[in-house]
């Protein structure tokens, strides 16, 4: 996914607070050590129906099922989205469905880090901008795009309201330039042996 | 200029700072278990990596390893069993120091990283799971990450990261007789909500943790995660050092200068936090969770709030939704609630302390026969130190399964959960929806209350039992 040029994509919305990466992918549906192949785990309480624990069928009342909504890059939540347990397959399982962007009013630091590892774009914005963005779905399933520049921080609504957003000027380099974080701190190699070297001498104690 | 415990052992870490640079801060260990170590070191290998300091990795095998007595690399999950044997390869092929499941210091990796004294106070310690920062007892930064990081620390020795902003709990008085820290945890995240730790790490202070035993101190930070906090870290003291004299890898030499050092470790008198949180202990109760965030949670001789007290809109439609998977009302009281199930278990509460408290409660009595009642030890270490007190026997004449230590049924480990529908209580420590299986109802509760529960055979406080 190249970032450095401007970007549009189609919303869900999704507004419940603190969905935890349970919701995101159950235990359960971590079937292989593979980062891909995951689709199928996601949102799995949600997706589908079940009968006596077991699946039965789409759930045509979840969003992401729902016409319309089926080819979706952008979700849009509420507060602490993927709080919970650290699992990765969280973004890995919304990468497998095509899943870009993630709008919330704030993340779990943990899955908000697994995102950025994985080109996956969270951006923080206010519950008021958050409400305007979905009433707006609301009004018309049609409204339903954003377009994102990264490089000016700023999403464009669909009624061309212009909102800016945060984000640590580190991440945005790695987004921009598609690079990896252990690439990049691999070249810092020289400093890490020697802090090593000297703390070594400090605290012995923590070296085996 | 003052600092607080945490900044302290943060900038002793700190390898690198600069402008649109990342922070790097040194990683003293890295545990790994079978879930998500086995993804890292897979990942390594297929990109050609190494190791940067072997001897600091360490793994386990307990996300997935089945909790059943005569158990091997068979799980009920589905390709579970791959990896396990995934994990033990990649481990021999990395040269990192596996505590396999049948090795008598096998556990949950939490629990054995301070029963081995790999984690040592003023260290930071990462592993590829949210429940890291229970070593935050230690008086050590436990650092939960994502399997990137994760193969980030393992190939440079160091994790990137921003410090976070800086919050102090204090709990002051003398709890309340069958008042579990989990309860504590429960009160605090009920009053400030479940995010109200986001971007924060907590020192938990306070005459309350002071005179609090090191075994309690663990279910204290390890709940932080469900505060949504960065981590929880409490000074370590006397009872901390200790808790690690002669421990396998705890250091040999020059004991008394070391601990002379980390009795140094703690927030100056005039640190600067960024939030104060102040509790009086006095005021909490044995507590109970009804909804599907730990944030729902009521004392156990209370009732569900009710709808009309609740103003956003939103909210009472996520309570509303809460209630209907659970099977409850809305002002309702959970006291005497039939349950199904009850379970002891998990790096929250399975540690000996947690099974004495509820050996005491089930001691002469019996699990009610319509109930399941389970107990999974923590680890290998707090099983043969119970089975040695004879707590086993109690757990198992009262009618509890006694398993094998594993992360087990807090989460469909193994593959194994309750049926849909079934009411858990638990002494675990998240109540998501579906955790521990498709439609479980999970109630969280202190292992006293779970095991009073099991007696009942519906929701009831250990206090009244202990006094029967």
């Amino acid at each position: 996914m190249n970032w450095s040029t401007p970007y549009e994509g189609m919303i869900a919305p999704l507004l419940i607070d603190n969905i935890d990466t349970d919701q995101i992918i159950p235990s359960r549906e971590m079937k292989t050590i593979s980062k891909k192949g995951l689709k199928e785990g996601l949102f799995a309480n949600w997706q589908y129906e079940y009968a006596d624990g077991e699946k039965v069928a789409l759930n045509k009342e979840f969003i992401l099922n729902k016409k319309g909504f089926l080819n979706a890059e952008i979700l849009l939540s509420g507060k602490n989205f993927g709080c919970g347990s650290s699992r990765e397959h969280a973004v890995w399982a919304l990468k497998d469905s095509g899943i870009k962007v993630v709008i919330a009013r704030s993340f779990g630091r943990i899955f908000k880090n697994n995102c950025a590892r994985n080109q996956l774009l969270t951006i923080e914005l206010s519950e008021d901008q958050i409400e305007h963005i979905n009433s707006l779905i609301k009004r018309n399933s049609r409204n339903n795009k954003v377009k994102i520049y990264l490089k000016k921080k700023l999403i464009i609504t669909s009624d061309d309201e212009n909102y800016e957003f945060d984000i640590d000027p580190f991440v945005m380099k790695m987004f921009l330039l598609d690079q990896d974080f252990i690439e990049h701190s691999l070249s810092k190699e020289k400093e890490i042996d020697e802090f090593v070297k000297t703390d070594k001498n400090k605290r012995s104690w923590a070296y085996l | 200029m003052s600092s607080t415990l945490f900044e302290k052992i943060w900038k002793s870490h700190c390898v690198f700072q600069g402008e649109s640079q990342p922070n790097l801060i040194y990683t003293d260990r890295v545990f790994l278990h079978e879930r998500t170590g086995s993804f890292a070191l897979k990942s390594l290998k297929e990109r050609g990596l190494n190791l940067k300091n072997p001897k600091h990795v360490f793994a386990t095998m307990d996300h997935i390893v089945d909790t059943f007595p005569g158990r091997g690399d068979e799980t009920l999950m589905p390709g579970g069993k791959q990896f396990i044997t995934t994990m033990r390869d990649l481990a021999k092929e990395f040269n990192v120091t596996l505590f396999d499941i049948n090795d008598p210091r096998h556990g949950i990796s939490h629990l054995i990283s301070a029963e081995q004294g790999i984690t040592l106070p003023g260290s930071i310690v990462t592993c590829p799971d949210s429940h890291t920062c229970t070593l935050g007892a230690l008086g050590a930064i436990g650092w939960g990450v994502g399997s990137s990081d994760c193969e980030h620390a393992l190939v440079t020795s160091t994790l990137i990261g921003k410090k976070p902003r800086q919050m102090k709990v204090s709990f002051l008085g003398k709890l309340n007789d069958g008042v579990n820290p989990k309860d504590m945890m429960l009160h605090l995240i009920e009053k400030y909500s479940v995010s109200g730790g986001s971007g924060y790490a907590i020192e938990f202070s306070g005459d309350t943790i002071e005179n609090m035993p090191l075994e309690n101190r663990f279910t204290l930070c390890n709940m932080a995660v469900e505060f949504s906090a960065f981590t929880g870290i409490i000074a370590p003291d006397q009872k901390v050092f200790d808790y690690l004299k002669d421990r396998p890898y705890s250091p040999k030499e020059s004991w008394s200068e070391i601990t002379y050092h980390w009795a140094s470790l703690a927030s100056d008198d005039d640190a600067i936090f960024d939030k104060y949180i102040e509790i009086n202990a006095s005021d909490i109760q044995p507590s109970v969770s009804w909804g599907l965030s730990p944030e729902h949670s009521i004392p156990i001789n209370g009732n569900i709030p009710e709808l009309s007290d609740i103003k956003n809109p939103e909210k009472k439609e996520e309570i509303e939704s809460s209630l209907g998977y659970m099977g409850l009302k809305t002002g309702q009281s959970l006291m005497n609630l039939p349950i199904d199930v009850a379970f002891i278990g998990s790096c929250t509460n399975a540690r000996l302390d947690d099974l004495r408290a509820a050996a005491k409660i089930l001691e002469n009595n019996k699990v009610s026969p319509d109930v399941l009642a389970i107990c999974t030890p923590g680890s290998a270490d707090v099983k043969r130190n119970a089975e040695r007190e004879g707590i086993d026997q109690i757990f198992k004449d009262a009618g509890f399964e006694w398993r094998e230590p594993g992360c087990s049924l807090c989460f469909y480990a193994g593959g194994e959960g309750f049926l849909p529908q079934q009411r858990v209580i638990t002494s675990t420590n998240r109540n998501f929806r579906g955790r521990q299986g498709q439609g479980v109802r999970s109630h969280l509760a202190s292992p006293e209350t779970v095991a009073a529960s099991a007696v009942a055979g519906k929701i009831v406080s250990s206090i009244k039992v202990i006094k029967q």
